[in-house]
């Protein structure tokens, strides 16, 4: 009953695709605001490989533009990324047996994007020895889709309208990801109190509302379990 | 220069987080309540960046339904609820945004 490395790797790229249909767009705003704040085009490029998280780039251009020094970028981003940390403990007990290049391709590959795309497919490794092709397929795509997009906003730049309201295709992608989550009292509690914080705070220099909203929602959701056990 | 060490820092920490429990899986013990925060991370993370997006779109709090965001918004939490699909919550969201946009213009 195991499927073959290909067959996983294209159910991979599968279940992605209707995320790219959120993504691109996305990618194509960050790589017009990444110009606009005065990246150099090369600097946006290599930040989507070398970062490659859509809201943790935005949020660089956003900090940059502010004039933010390195060390709160840097922190703010680290924290913003610190979710990616569940998603990494999620598959890691399905990642023991891979050797450490898997590993680290399959971490590198790892977004908000493919991580919904691989929970919403069941883990089940004692029938699917293959599934990290199934991992490496939804990250490729979704890779491919990133690097196109935002290359795509680099070099059309001001040519892409600016009156479409693309940049609602992220807010849409996350609400499409946080919903589904949301399946105890604790985690709507989280979801509550993070965002209205981020309504109280929203006026803090350097988007550092943003990151106490999230603390304070993790700090809501973990009490709240708490009081259930 | 140091927008490129900035660029490489920020992706090597993203890094780090992505591969920290793949790495040392079944080598090191998690503490527990540290594995007890986890589940609540990208809610929160997740739902703070959308909460603004929606409700102070132009920066200022506009709690009315003729922000467009906001009843797009709204509208889009219903149907993931209903169909837990990426593509539909698009569509739709964007469907909505577009029709409220038009009646309050």
């Amino acid at each position: 009953m195991s499927n073959p490395p290909l067959q996983e790797f294209w159910a991979g790229v599968k279940a992605l695709l209707p995320m790219l249909i959120g993504v691109m767009p996305f990618g194509a705003i960050y790589g017009v605001l990444a110009l606009t704040t005065g990246l150099h085009p090369a600097a946006a490029l290599a930040m989507s490989i070398i970062l490659f998280a859509g809201s943790a780039q935005f949020l660089f251009c956003q900090l940059l533009g502010a004039g933010a020094p390195t060390p709160v970028i840097v922190a703010e981003i680290g924290l913003l990324n610190l979710r990616h940390a569940l998603y990494s403990a999620t598959l890691a007990p399905h990642t023991t047996h891979l050797p450490k290049r898997w590993k680290w391709a399959l971490a590198y590959l790892l977004t908000d994007e493919a991580f919904a795309a691989i929970s919403r497919h069941p883990i089940d490794d004692d029938t699917h020895p293959h599934r990290h092709w199934f991992y490496l397929g939804a990250g490729l795509a979704l890779w491919s889709g990133w690097q196109l997009s935002t290359a795509a906003g680099v070099l059309l730049g001001a040519r892409l309208p600016t009156d479409w309201p693309l940049d609602f295709a992220l807010p849409l992608t996350f609400i499409a990801i946080v919903v589904p989550l949301i399946r105890t009292r604790a985690l709507l509690a989280a979801a509550l109190v993070a965002g209205g914080m981020a309504l109280l705070t929203a006026s803090l220099p350097f988007k550092l509302g943003l990151l106490l909203a999230a603390l304070t929602g993790m700090a809501a959701g973990w009490r709240v379990a708490g009081m259930a056990r | 220069m140091s927008i490129w060490l900035t660029i490489v820092a920020c992706g090597l920490i993203t890094f780090a987080i992505r591969l920290s429990f793949i790495a040392v899986e079944g080598k090191l013990t998690i503490p527990r309540w540290f594995r007890a925060l986890l589940p609540f991370v990208p809610v929160a993370t997740l739902t703070a960046l959308i909460v603004p997006d929606l409700l102070m779109p132009q920066g200022a709090l506009w709690l009315s339904w003729s922000n467009p965001r906001l009843v797009a918004g709204v509208a889009a939490i219903g149907i993931a609820a209903a169909t837990r699909s990426v593509l539909w919550t698009l569509i739709g969201g964007f469907a909505i945004l577009a029709l409220s946009s038009g009646i309050n213009s």
